[in-house]
């Protein structure tokens, strides 16, 4: 099986006024289609960065990132971001506006065929009475499941999601993950998901991509594919949970000392 | 624990679970507002009251004053508004005004929006737009008149000329604040649906903007109707009929001061009606709708 996303010896810069930082140093990784890929790490290590140059907004200095056999050059709707902060929506379009807004302004499709798509996916999660609202109108967990909707509906390649559900409350979050789950039931869409919450990559993720910090170098790559909201609090999972805390523990006391 | 000098601890009290009343006992959740608070609640009805007052304290003063030379009262004022509007065309002069003012501000408009979209889109463009909006913003439009006149003569022309040069720096200004003020996720996702170039700039800068932008169109407006007015003090649009201006700067000539006044008058209700009725409805339906502005 050939992979979708092959991540390969990807190192990141950015320039702040004063220094060239560098995110992540030759970061190697897979994803499969259908897989729940997370890249999990502590602030600083590059996993945003990652994902955003996976998205085609940074380039990297040093080597590649292909999918489906493609050079990744630009940002283009085969790879739609989820992004954390709710303002990702534009606040002059309605909820439908908003999920037709990629499905046309890509040339994907137009008219009537895009809002039946709209329709379909909203009701996905379960925001039919608000369709025709704005978005400043909701709360922060459904601008989230819009954004989620959104890009569902355009049926990308891969799914991007940058830390999407960190700035709700934990029991939006919780119900927000257990839908996410349940959405990939149904469509088994492969997705990218970047968090720096432990329980979060284990029960969303299928596999986890633990990275250091300063600048993000691969730590390990684990399978958290059975685990689900289910297993929160079992035996396997607080061993798999305290695995990894110590990975990334070990690497704050090595960078302190 | 120390005896004595330690706090009692919080008592113990019983668990409990209830089921929830039935909502019919809470009585109106909602009631609806007395004619008075509905009144007191328009702004329009709010406003009208103030200029009422105002008005008022006009008449007072006016009759007070007993000089209708120097400041005539306001029904001597409503008078010859009325008059004016009847026997001298004051509304047809108002038409003109209004028309010359439309070709600069559309003209500013248009030009505005592509000086600023060429300005985000490359640095040079950008530096561009701070160096001329800097050097041209603080000089008055009507500074430029004597130089229209030499280009373009006496008319229409050179009149619009300083109108577009009254629109062009405040509008470019606003709405570059505006697009550089979008913030970067907004950008991202504009730019994930493949949007790039000048429908980057309209489907995403622009609406995403659109506040600033607003705000920069209301204060266009506002010095582009003090530009017309005061160029046209100077001459009028055509030989034939001058505008406001002009019937401002003829009546004073003749010491016709309610005619002035008259004149004034319609100026300001013409700057009203276009903040209360014309840039209200597009706020209602735009930055209001989209919860961007209170």
């Amino acid at each position: 099986m050939t992979p979708l996303l092959d991540v390969a010896g990807v190192t990141l810069q950015y320039k702040t006024p004063e220094h060239l930082v560098t995110a992540t140093y030759r970061v190697d990784f897979q994803v499969f289609p259908s897989e729940r890929f997370v890249l999990l790490g502590p602030s600083g290590c590059g996993k945003s960065s990652l994902l955003k140059a996976v998205g085609g907004f940074l380039t990297p200095v040093e080597g590649e990132i292909r999918l489906s056999g493609q050079g990744v050059e630009r940002p283009g709707p085969d790879r739609m971001m989820v992004f954390q902060e709710f303002d990702q929506l534009p606040p002059w379009k309605t909820v439908k506006e908003n999920v037709m807004f990629p499905l046309t302004a890509s040339g994907k499709m137009r008219g009537r065929e895009a809002e039946e798509r709209a329709r379909a996916y909203i009701a996905k999660v379960g925001l039919e009475r608000f369709a025709d609202v704005h978005p400043h109108m909701l709360s922060g967990g459904m601008k989230q499941r819009v954004a989620i909707a959104r890009a569902l509906a355009m049926e990308p390649a891969i799914l991007l999601m940058d830390e999407p559900f960190a700035a709700l409350d934990a029991l939006t979050r919780r119900k927000m993950q257990e839908e996410l789950l349940l959405l990939w039931e149904e469509a088994r869409f492969t997705v990218l998901f970047v968090t720096h919450s432990i329980e979060e990559a284990i029960i969303v993720g299928s596999r986890i991509l633990v990275l250091s910090p300063h600048p993000g170098r691969v730590k390990a790559e684990l399978d958290a594919d059975k685990f689900d909201h289910r297993a929160v609090g079992g035996e396997d999972f607080q061993r798999l949970q305290s695995r990894i805390h110590d990975m990334l523990f070990a690497d704050r006391v090595e960078s302190h000392g | 624990m120390a005896e004595g000098t330690a706090k009692p601890l919080p008592p113990k009290r019983s668990e409990f679970e209830r089921a929830l009343p039935p909502l019919g006992a809470v009585g109106d959740v909602a009631r609806p507002l007395s004619a008075f608070e509905r009144l007191t609640s328009l702004a329009s009805a709010r406003r009208i009251f103030l200029l009422l007052l105002l008005a008022a304290a006009w008449q007072a003063y006016g009759a007070w004053l007993a000089n209708p030379l120097v400041f005539p009262p306001f029904s001597a004022v409503l008078d010859a508004l009325w008059d004016s509007i009847l026997n001298r065309n004051l509304l047809w002069r108002a038409w003109t005004s209004i028309v010359v003012l439309a070709k600069g501000y559309v003209i500013g408009v248009v030009l505005a929006l592509v000086i600023t979209a060429l300005a985000v889109s490359t640095r040079v463009g950008s530096d561009l737009l701070s160096t001329l909006t800097a050097m041209f913003n603080p000089l008055p439009a009507i500074a430029l008149l004597p130089i229209a006149l030499l280009w373009f003569g006496l008319g229409e022309t050179s009149l619009v000329f300083v109108l577009v040069h009254s629109v062009l720096w405040p509008l470019a200004l606003n709405t570059h604040a505006g697009f550089t003020a979008v913030s970067e996720t907004l950008r991202m996702a504009g730019r994930n649906y493949g949007l790039s170039g000048v429908r980057y700039v309209v489907l995403i800068l622009i609406p995403a903007a659109f506040p600033s932008i607003l705000a920069g169109l209301k204060i266009a407006w506002a010095f582009a109707w003090r530009t017309l007015i005061a160029a046209e003090l100077v001459f009028g649009v055509s030989s034939r009929s001058g505008g406001l201006g002009w019937f401002i700067f003829e009546n004073r000539n003749e010491l016709n001061i309610p005619e002035v006044f008259a004149g004034l008058v319609m100026v300001i209700l013409i700057g009203l009606a276009m903040e209360g009725v014309v840039f209200r409805a597009i706020e209602a339906r735009t930055v209001r709708l989209w919860g961007m502005q209170r």
